[in-house]
């Protein structure tokens, strides 16, 4: 009999080793002459365990992690392929709680499919909320998606549903859905989990996106630093429209609706959203001024819905189940499941999808089990570059859109990155500015110029120089920043510098010649 | 350092390029990452080739092609070392392990080592930030780097 063995093919596994290790299994197996069957599955999120493979045996799953290529002879001789004992052995993957806590909706099958079996995505619920909007009217859709509460979850949490409402009223010949997937806040992977392990939830996010705004056009525009993610969306593209589920009749519909993958090119300020229209339309990734908005005049100037890969590949379970089910979970205007990215120093990192509401202290200290190092964890910094640092004292911050904006800080795309004792606040600091000079698009002076003024300024407090008016001209800078700029990059990177400013005061303040003495 | 590639440009292999995805709505971002797939950099007498071609100005193209991170105006070494610079693999050491690398391939940051053996770049997230730190050589991506990944891939890389 055929064993099914999944070792995911997600670049965070594959990182860590998965394509040896499918290697040397393939090769045991061929040796000892065992039947089995290989599928590159997503990755369920557990990074600590990955390689973390799984065998499907007559009693479910069993999950073998981290795997390395010298184990593999040993779970073998272990008869793992029927679910055999040995040290690696994490017994039903859905029991350990890390996974078993979940609230997984928009990752229900990640890590649990084949990605590029569409067969493998209808057997897991896959296409029933596609199969709905088709027989649904448009305002019934886009109605269906306001009252699920669902917000933008690229990080400005903009009502997705108000979004496709205007649009859906724009008149036009050609409508666009257009999918920021321009992942580049560190600390986030969602993006690339849910486009490497389950990218026809996505595909059907944006074809639900088009029969409710009359768009029959898609672009998804892809980071270059994605090359797998790149792959795998394109393979499955090509399956979607083969199989009718994209093309001139979705789902036999007589609706058009098709999807291209376009690169980007290595530009951080391109996941802004007018900035990223400017580059896919062939120009230099440069902020616009808002209005118009994308929803009047978006791509080539056309009424265009431009959301998250997140909010999309959303999309479908609320199409599926109702706008009530997901809108029961949460708290406050946070309505849904929000998938947080666990990262950076830390123990048990990975994603991590749960109703709005737990706080800070329990995803850092119970899911993310403390530092990695061992260490006492000094500060969390959420929302990527251009979030907040959380000291302590703020772990009781529900996560919620609204309670972080209270304590001066922001969601974001739900990253989470630890920092241990062995952190230095000022040189955070110093980087926020760095990489907002390295990433700025130049249109408008207070972070073309800001940014650049901000480092020396920082760069002068470390080495001592009449620091504390240096400290109130940074302060002083940021306000300029944060009311000047055009666009959330110079408007936010005073959120990284204010919070460790604000948060960790000693560490702008140590005497400079013990730092260089260190 | 680099090709001499003003003897055999040829303008036509461009050309060709450009024609293929002419018909893209905003085909100018599709031509400069073939272009430079094909080519392994974009020089700078490819662009008045696509400025025709696109009924734009030499420089309208050259603003786009310096504006964006990835297009670079000469080869790269044979083999290119990115090595995560953001905040999660920050938090896990990356700034040593940079260091590392410098003294290691004895280049800087954005440079190309004198024989033509590497590339060394900084990247800003691979979205690798729950295995960090991270770094990606000719594409292959890799978690946990240490110091002695590093040497390793330095042995690689001037083999």
């Amino acid at each position: 009999m055929t064993v099914t063995i999944y070792i995911p093919g997600d670049s965070g596994a594959v990182a860590l080793g998965a394509d040896d290790v499918a290697q040397a299994i393939v090769g045991e197996a061929q040796k000892r002459g065992a039947d089995i069957k290989l599928v590159r599955n997503g990755s369920r999120g557990l990074y600590w365990l990955e390689p973390m493979l799984e065998v499907a045996t007559d009693g479910g799953r069993i999950a073998y992690g981290p795997v390395s290529v010298g184990d593999v002879s040993a779970l073998f001789d272990a008869e793992f392929l029927s679910g055999g004992a040995h040290a690696l052995s994490l017994g039903n993957p859905e029991d350990i709680p890390f996974l078993k806590n979940q609230t997984r909706l928009t990752f229900a099958r990640c890590g649990i499919v084949d990605p590029v079996s569409l067969e493998d995505y209808e057997a897991h619920d896959g296409l029933k909320g596609l199969r709905n909007a088709v027989s649904m009217a448009a305002s019934d859709i886009v109605q269906t998606v306001t009252d699920s509460g669902l917000r933008g979850r690229g990080g400005a949490g903009f009502p997705t549903g108000i979004k496709w409402k205007t649009v859906l009223d724009e008149a036009g010949p050609q409508k666009y859905i257009v999918c920021n997937a321009d992942e580049g806040d560190s600390g986030t992977f969602a993006d690339r989990m849910i486009m490497e392990g389950d990218p026809f939830v996505l595909i059907e996010g944006m074809a639900i996106a088009g029969l409710a705004t009359a768009a029959t056009k898609g672009y998804i525009y892809l980071r270059s630093e994605y090359p797998d993610a790149i792959r795998i969306m394109n393979a499955a593209i090509g399956i979607a429209r083969e199989k009718g589920v994209l093309g001139a009749s979705v789902l036999g519909s007589g609706k058009a609706f098709d999807i291209e993958v376009r690169v980007g090119a290595g530009a951080y300020v391109c996941g802004e959203e007018t900035s990223l229209l400017n580059s896919l339309e062939g120009k230099r990734g440069v902020v616009r001024a808002k209005p118009p908005l994308p929803a009047h005049k978006g791509f080539l100037g056309r009424p265009t819905v431009i959301n998250n890969v997140i909010s999309l590949a959303s999309v479908p379970v609320i199409l599926d189940k109702g706008a009530d089910y997901y809108r029961d979970f949460g708290m406050g205007r946070s309505r849904g499941t929000i998938p947080i990215q666990i990262a950076g120093n830390v123990k048990h990192g990975g994603l991590y999808e749960t109703a709005f509401g737990l706080t800070l202290g329990e995803i850092v200290d119970e899911i993310g089990g403390g530092t990695a190092t061992g260490r006492e964890v000094k500060a969390v910094q959420v929302g990527g570059p251009l979030g907040a640092y959380f000291p302590r004292e703020l772990f009781d911050t529900p996560f919620d859109y609204e309670a972080f904006a209270g304590k001066d800080g922001l969601i974001g795309h739900a990253g989470i990155v630890v920092f241990d004792e062995t952190a230095d606040m000022m040189k955070q600091a110093r980087f926020a500015f760095e990489f907002c000079a390295i990433e700025s698009c130049g249109k408008c002076t207070p972070c073309r110029i800001g940014a650049v003024r901000g480092a020396e300024t920082v760069e002068k407090i470390m080495q001592g120089i009449d620091r504390e008016k240096n400290l109130e001209l940074v302060a002083d800078l940021c306000n300029t920043m944060k009311f000047g700029s055009l666009c959330a990059l110079g408007g936010f990177t005073p959120y990284p510098v204010m919070s460790a400013l604000t948060h960790f005061p000693d560490d702008f303040r140590k005497n400079p010649y013990l730092q260089a003495a260190e | 350092m680099g090709l001499d590639l003003s003897s055999d440009f040829d303008g036509n292999r461009i050309q060709a390029i450009v024609d293929e995805h002419i018909n893209l709505e905003g085909p100018l971002l599709p031509i400069l990452h073939a272009v430079q797939e094909d080519l392994g950099c974009i020089p700078q007498e490819a662009l008045p080739v696509i400025a025709n071609k696109l009924n734009l100005s030499r420089a309208e193209v050259h603003g786009v092609m310096s504006f964006y991170h990835d297009f670079r105006e000469q080869p790269a070494g044979r083999h290119v070392v990115k090595i995560c610079r953001a905040e999660a693999c920050q938090s896990m050491g990356s700034d040593a392990i940079a260091e590392h690398a410098k003294s290691r391939f004895k280049i800087g940051f954005g440079d190309t080592a004198p024989d033509g053996s590497v590339t060394l770049e900084a990247v800003y997230c691979l979205g690798l930030c729950a295995c960090a730190p991270a770094a990606m050589v000719d594409g292959k991506v890799i978690g946990r780097v240490d110091e002695a990944r590093i040497d390793a891939i330095s042995s690689e890389v001037r083999s």
